[in-house]
Formats: structure tokens, C-alpha cells, sequence
């Protein structure tokens, strides 16, 4: 039985990860994660969870920690944020590429300089190519289902990959908005016990891990990696199907909202999606076909899909919370840009920077994207493909 | 050994790599024969040694073994000294000939050779 | 206690085949340490990046008998803290039978250690995380070509701190790093080399493995490269660094200090030093100064060594 509930997007990581009862986690805190690992560690002071909880020093340390602890055959996982993510930037690669299955929950916030402890996209957008499963959501219940959903991905013995799942500071981990939650005893049959093949802590065989590797085995490795992280797709999609059976919540690569017949559309990750979908039903009341792909998967990243979904719209604007400084755009845009015109689509695309340290996006904002998408479509003219929103200036 | 060394040579495709090149045994460089890198080798003269062990403790690669042999039964060179008793051999597929137990045998009982 | 020929007679956990130069500190430091292990217990070996584990985790060849990862150089002691955490977990859950008993060695060299592997070193001593950090010190960075580290002795030639017209060799003395451990307040913390019949290598690294909570071993692992010594006399040079009081042999168990070798008459040091090519530009005649200076040092610590074990 469904609980209904009223819960910030950090409250409802910490409470699915309650209900996961994972076996370590080692965190150091960092605005605005912080409050994860905080409720977690209330969690375990009174006894309602078995995991061992290890306050480091460092966030390099809790990953390398979560690594350690993955390697020894325990399910971990850590939080962080910003800086934070930055600093264990390198840990980050080892985890996937010794193929450790463990979860990070990042709760995204711009990254330093200027310091600033508002929501952006460039801290995970930054780590994109680390080898992490990548899953973003838009409020708090996304965030709890992806936390929910994480370590089946990450476990699965075709992946056993490191998941990143992503929601956005302060706007979804702050805010306390309705939720729904599974019962304790679904989420524990739907996540099930992790029972790795091998493991540090096998007494009946040593392992060893992280090995020195000359340059005649090194390319076969990180061509392995591809293809866990080629497999990630069907699984992520066959954990998704299980989960919706059991919640009636439905998730893919990613969601469309008003697209199938749409003319203009946006492409983006986050928090911003829920303002984007209310301008879009107002557009929808005056008869523009707009719509909106939302990205949930950004990696492994699912190019054809998107590309199919894009096929029919005449001018679609991709926007980024994180620049590239490539003085082309954010990464998004690059990404979804390969991704049509491997499929030889000929719609205008232009590539927006938006809401960067915390820019607040509102239904306005997003109806200026689609006036502009329409006058593209309508002149055939993209104009510049690198733009900014609601910057001064 | 829950691992086969075979299949992971130097032109091993990638689908044969073991995941996360986790190799899931202990001790698999004993297939490796560090005991090429040189021709010169020790040698201990058995009669002269004293069985103390430190040539074996120094060892930088764990390529001088000890055995612990029933003397009883055995005949030859430092044989029948106790019933049971250590006899200290070179491992000459991994010694690396850097000569730290000769130099530190308080007997002179071992010899570089091949200098 | 374990007796001298029981710890001999116990078998290898580190197998040959490794690639360590010929005539390494290292792995002389990290074999004698395994071999305080009980043959019935399992081992969890956690290495910092360096000479050691480059050489010894060449896939596909470990040379660890035991279970064994690597993950970076700076995060030894944290992995290890996630590895050990993992072990509590299983135990609790009951995972792990009561006799299926594992211990946590860490081994990183001087770089992992004093420099950039600290911080990491410092929060699993602080949490008292049931581990032996055992610290192989050659007292530079070997792995990348003898770049000196703030464990490198005062005056020693190495290629950042070359000697030169206006360079007499590192300008600094060496970190104290023993004594920074102890004053973490941990359990057990010691100072050893190769002595001798090996016998205070031994148990100091018995009690080590076996106390409760954090150990911290400081090994001097000489290094023929970066020390450039004549490569058999690797003994010789151990011995006049404890009898010159160098490198004093010492245990700190529960904040009580104790010397456990005391030289009956403690040598000048340059008789350490004489026989390293590191430290031969000391010997010219204009330079007499700079040893009276590093025999000062090595007499200041050594008199404050022993206030402390008294």
C-alpha cells in the first residue's frame, strides 16, 4: 500500500535509503546535501537501520570509502554535492572502471568560483564522463524512485556500473511538495539482497582489485567498460518497467510531455521541466504545439531515442543549467545536437544557458523560448546557437 | 585458481579481461619469472649453513624458501643434523640476483655465481 | 608471543614474480610484516599508489596471497576504512562465521604517507578504524624518480632538490611523522627497520595487527636507487641508523613511550651517511659544517626521544 506523505526532495533520498537499509555509507557533509547523511545518521543513532556509517574527512574519502566498501562486498553509497563532487572527481573513475556497483546521490549545486550554494548543473554535468550511470529528476518523488531504482541498475551483473542519481539543490531538496511512498517491505523485495560473485571479504578467495595495467590490456579495459555501459540501457529500462508495475509510476530514458505532435520543442534536465510543462499548457489553451523531452538518463545517453523523439518538431531549444566554455554551449546541446543530426534531422536547434548558480526560470522565461523557437521555425533562421537566459546585460 | 592466466595474455581480446580487471586469486605472479632479469644467482653451500633464516628474511622477493624436511629420511649435503630441520633453497625462477643474503650470511655460506 | 622460528617458518604472503627493482626495501618491509599474521586469519592489503603497488598488482599477476586493492594514491587509509567498515557489517549480519577472522594492512611509501595520502591517514587514526597502517619510508618519491617528500632526510640529493653551486641538497629537515601519529592518541604506534635477527620487526608488527583499533608502523626501507648505496649492504646501512640514532627504535603503546634499542654507544652520523651517494657532496671539506648541522638534528630529537621514554 501506496503512503501518502509531504516530504523535501533530501528527506525522501534519506527515507528511501531507510527502506534500502544499504550496508555502508560513508559521507561528509556539504550544503546542499548535507541533510542527507544527517537524517541517515539519526537513522542509524536509534537503531532503524544495520548500516555502518562512517563520518570521513573529506569527500575524496567517501568515495574512496564507498570504493572500498564496495570492493570488500557491502552495498554502499555516499552523497555530496558541488565542490564536493568536484573533489572526488578521481575516485569517481575508479569506481567504474574497477566495475564497483555502488550509488552516489548528488544534489546538484553550481560549482565554485564565485562560491555559490545555489542549484546549477555544472558540478554532475562536469563528471559526465566518469563512467557513472547518470539519472536526473525533476521533484522529489523522481528523486525517491531513482533512489529506489539505483542499485538494481548498479548491481545488475551486466552493468556493475556506479550510479549517479541527481536532483536539484535547494529548488527539489528543499522544497516540501506531496510525495508518494512505497511500503517498507516493497521497497526491500524490489531492492532484494546484494550478493556479489566476488569480493574482498571472501574468505574462500582472494581478490585482488585495482591492478597496474600496461598499455596492451589498458584499451580492452575501457572498451569492456563501453559495453557495461552499452547494457545499462536495457537495464535501466527493464528495472524501470518492474518498478512501474509496483508504484504505477512509469519512467524511461526520459518524458514527454505534449511532444508527440509538437512544432517546437525544449529539451531539458531538472527541476526546470515543471515550469517548463505549466507553459506549455498555456500554450497549448492558444493552439501552439509545444512540448517538452525531459531528460531523466543522461548517461548511458540515449541518442537515437531522443533523435526519434525529436523527428516531427520544426525548432527545438536545448537548455543547459551548466557551460561548456566551448563558446558553443552546454554539453546537453552538443549531445542531443550529435544525436539529430545523426538521424539527418533538419529541425533549427539552438543551444540556451540558463539558471546558472540558482537563475530562477519562470513560465515567462520558457514562453520567451518558445516565441523564439516559432520565429525560427517560421524564418528559417537559427540566428546564434549559443545563448544565454535571463542574464542581465 | 579461480582464474586461467591463459586467456589473459598480452593479445587477450576485450571480452576475455576479467571484470574491472579484478583478478579473483592470490599469488598469480609466481608465473612470472623475474629470475630472467639476471644471470647471477646464490648459492648455498649447505654443509656451511647454519639454518638462522636471515638470508630468507632479507630476501627482497621471497626466493629464498624454506623447507622444513624430515633429515631422517634424506641424504646428501646439511642433512641428518636433527630429525626435523629447515633447509633453505633459491628460488631461481624469481631471484633477482641483488646479492643481499650472500652479503649478510654471518657463515660465508652462500655464494653469488655467474658474477 | 610468537617465537623468532614460528614467524619464519610461516609461509610467504607475498609470492615472487613481483616487479620490484632487486635489492627493494619495500617489499622486505612488507613481507616480515605479513608474517606476524596468524596463518589462520585472512588479510585485506590496502596500498597507496607507489613503487609497491605498481609493481606487485601488474594485471594479471598479484603478488598478494591475500585479498588486495589499490585505488589511489592519496585514499589508501579511507578505502581501507570502507573495507573494514564492510567487515563489521558482514559480522553483524552474520555474513562472516566467528572464525573467518580478517585484518586490515595498509601499506603506502613515504609520499602516500606523510604528503599526500595525510589527510586521508590522519581521519582513519582519528575514527580509530581497526587497521595497521604500515609506512614503507625511503624517504623520497621513488616511484617517480626520486623527487624528494617531506620525509627526506635534511642535505639529501634528489632531483627537486639537487645539489648545485647555490644547493646543498633539501634545505629542510625531515617531518616527524611517528610522533605525529602518536599524538593522534592511537592505540599503538612504532618505529622499526631490518635489525638485527628481525625479531623487533616482527613484534612490533604482531602487536600492530593485533591491537584493536588504529596501528601505525613507520618502517625505514632503504632504497638502493634513491639512496645510491652499494645494494647487498642494505643491512649495514639499517644498523648505522639505529646505532647512530638516526632512525631510533621505539614503541608507543597507549601514549607509553618506550625505547626498544637503546646503542650502547651512539655513533657519529656521518657514518649513516658516508655510505650514500645522496649525501656525498657532505663529505667535501667546505661542507663539514652541514654535517655538524644534521648531527645536531639527529641529537635534538633523539634527547627529546628520550625525555619521552622516561
Amino acid at each position: 500500500m501506496a503512503k501518502r506523505e509531504r516530504l523535501s526532495g533530501n528527506e525522501a533520498v534519506a527515507i528511501a535509503l531507510k527502506q534500502i537499509n544499504p550496508d555502508v555509507f560513508p559521507a561528509f557533509p556539504i550544503t546542499p546535501s548535507t541533510e542527507i547523511p544527517q537524517y541517515f545518521a539519526s537513522f542509524v543513532a536509534n537503531g532503524l537501520v544495520d548500516t555502518e556509517f562512517i563520518p570521513v574527512e573529506s569527500e575524496h574519502s567517501s568515495m574512496s570509502a564507498a570504493i572500498g566498501a564496495s570492493a570488500a562486498g557491502a552495498r554502499a553509497l555516499t552523497a555530496t554535492s558541488s565542490a564536493g563532487l568536484a573533489y572526488m572527481w578521481e575516485p569517481l573513475y575508479l569506481a567504474a572502471s574497477n566495475r564497483l556497483p555502488l550509488v552516489l546521490a548528488v544534489v546538484n549545486r553550481a560549482l565554485s568560483g564565485p562560491i555559490n550554494i545555489n542549484c546549477d548543473h555544472s558540478d554532475s554535468m562536469g563528471a559526465r564522463d566518469s563512467g557513472f550511470i547518470q539519472l536526473y529528476a525533476e521533484n522529489n518523488q523522481e528523486a525517491y524512485d531513482n533512489m529506489v531504482q539505483a542499485f538494481r541498475i548498479s548491481e545488475h551483473k551486466d552493468v556493475q556500473l556506479p550510479v549517479m542519481i541527481c536532483q536539484d539543490g535547494f529548488i527539489t531538496s528543499h522544497a516540501v511538495e506531496n510525495i508518494t511512498l512505497l511500503e517498507d517491505k516493497e521497497v526491500k523485495d524490489f531492492v532484494g539482497e546484494y550478493e556479489p560473485e566476488n569480493y574482498l571479504l571472501n574468505p574462500a578467495c582472494p581478490t585482488a582489485v585495482g591492478p597496474y595495467s600496461v598499455t596492451d590490456y589498458y584499451m580492452e579495459a575501457k572498451r569492456a567498460q563501453a559495453e557495461a555501459m552499452k547494457n545499462a540501457k536495457d537495464v535501466i529500462l527493464e528495472v524501470a518497467k518492474e518498478f512501474g508495475d509496483l508504484s504505477g509510476r512509469n519512467y524511461g530514458f526520459f518524458e514527454s510531455y505534449h511532444l508527440e505532435d509538437a512544432e517546437y520543442a525544449v529539451v531539458m534536465i531538472g527541476s526546470a521541466a515543471g515550469t517548463t510543462k505549466d507553459t506549455i499548457d498555456q500554450l497549448r489553451k492558444q493552439g501552439v504545439k509545444a512540448g517538452l523531452l525531459k531528460l531523466r538518463v543522461f548517461r548511458p545517453f540515449p541518442a537515437e531515442e531522443i533523435a526519434e523523439a525529436l523527428k516531427n518538431v520544426k525548432a527545438v531549444a536545448i537548455m543547459d543549467r551548466a557551460d561548456s566554455f566551448s563558446n558553443q554551449g552546454g554539453p546537453l546541446g552538443a549531445e542531443v545536437m550529435s544525436a539529430m543530426y545523426r538521424k539527418h534531422l533538419q529541425a533549427e536547434a539552438i543551444n540556451i544557458v540558463y539558471g546558472l548558480g540558482g537563475r530562477d526560470v519562470t513560465v515567462e522565461d520558457m514562453g520567451e523560448v518558445f516565441a523564439e523557437l516559432a520565429r525560427i521555425a517560421k524564418t528559417g533562421e537559427a540566428g546564434d546557437t549559443y545563448r544565454f537566459m535571463g542574464v542581465r546585460g | 585458481m579461480a582464474v586461467d592466466l591463459n586467456k589473459l595474455h598480452l593479445r587477450a581480446p576485450w571480452q576475455d579481461l576479467t571484470t574491472g580487471m579484478m583478478i579473483h586469486a592470490g599469488g598469480t605472479s609466481v608465473e612470472f619469472h623475474t629470475g630472467e632479469w639476471t644471470a647471477v644467482k646464490p648459492s648455498i653451500d649447505q654443509d656451511k649453513c647454519k639454518k638462522c633464516g636471515r638470508c630468507h628474511m632479507v630476501c627482497p622477493d621471497s626466493a629464498i624458501v624454506v623447507r622444513v624436511v624430515d633429515n631422517a629420511r634424506m641424504e646428501g649435503p646439511g642433512c641428518g643434523k636433527t630429525a626435523l630441520d629447515r633447509m633453505y633453497q633459491v628460488d631461481t625462477d624469481h631471484c633477482k640476483g641483488c646479492g643481499i643474503c650472500a652479503y649478510n650470511c654471518p657463515f660465508d655460506a652462500i655464494e653469488m655465481e655467474g658474477m | 608471543m610468537t617465537s623468532l622460528k614460528e614467524f619464519m617458518d610461516r609461509p610467504d604472503r607475498l609470492a615472487p614474480g613481483h616487479r620490484m627493482c632487486a635489492g627493494c626495501g619495500a617489499t622486505i618491509a612488507a613481507r616480515n610484516v605479513l608474517k606476524a599474521v596468524k596463518p589462520e586469519d585472512h588479510v585485506v592489503v590496502t596500498n597507496a599508489t607507489g613503487c609497491m603497488e605498481v609493481s606487485t598488482f601488474m594485471y594479471p599477476y598479484t603478488a598478494w596471497q591475500d585479498s588486495y586493492i589499490h585505488n589511489a594514491f592519496e585514499n589508501a587509509s579511507a578505502t581501507t576504512s570502507g573495507v573494514e567498515a564492510a567487515y563489521k557489517l558482514m559480522k553483524k549480519k552474520g555474513k562472516l562465521k566467528e572464525d573467518e577472522n580478517f585484518k586490515f594492512i595498509t601499506f603506502g611509501g613515504d609520499g602516500g604517507t606523510y604528503d599526500i595520502g595525510f589527510q586521508s591517514l590522519s581521519g582513519a587514526m582519528e575514527r580509530n578504524c581497526d587497521y595497521t597502517y604500515v609506512c614503507y619510508d625511503n624517504g623520497a618519491y621513488m616511484n617517480t624518480g626520486i623527487q624528494r617528500s617531506s620525509a627526506t632526510p635534511m642535505y639529501a640529493d634528489t632531483t627537486t632538490t639537487p645539489v648545485g653551486s647555490k644547493s646543498n641538497g633539501k634545505p629542510q629537515n625531515r617531518k616527524d611523522l611517528t610522533n605525529i601519529l602518536v599524538e593522534h592518541d592511537i592505540p599503538y604506534a612504532a618505529q622499526t627497520t631490518f635489525f638485527k635477527n628481525f625479531s623487533d620487526l616482527y613484534k612490533k608488527s604482531e602487536k600492530a595487527i593485533y591491537t584493536k583499533g588504529a596501528s601505525f608502523l613507520n618502517i625505514m626501507t632503504p632504497c638502493p636507487r634513491g639512496w645510491r648505496y652499494n645494494t647487498p649492504e642494505i643491512m649495514d646501512i639499517c644498523e648505522l641508523a639505529v646505532e647512530t640514532c638516526y632512525w631510533p627504535m621505539y614503541e608507543v603503546e597507549n601514549g607509553v613511550f618506550r625505547l626498544t634499542y637503546e646503542p650502547k654507544k651512539k655513533l657519529p652520523v656521518e657514518e649513516f651517511l658516508v655510505k650514500q651517494g645522496r649525501f656525498k657532496h657532505l663529505f667535501k671539506p667546505e661542507n663539514e659544517h652541514l654535517i655538524e648541522e644534521f648531527q645536531m638534528e639527529v641529537d635534538r630529537r633523539w634527547e627529546n626521544l628520550l625525555k619521552r621514554c622516561r
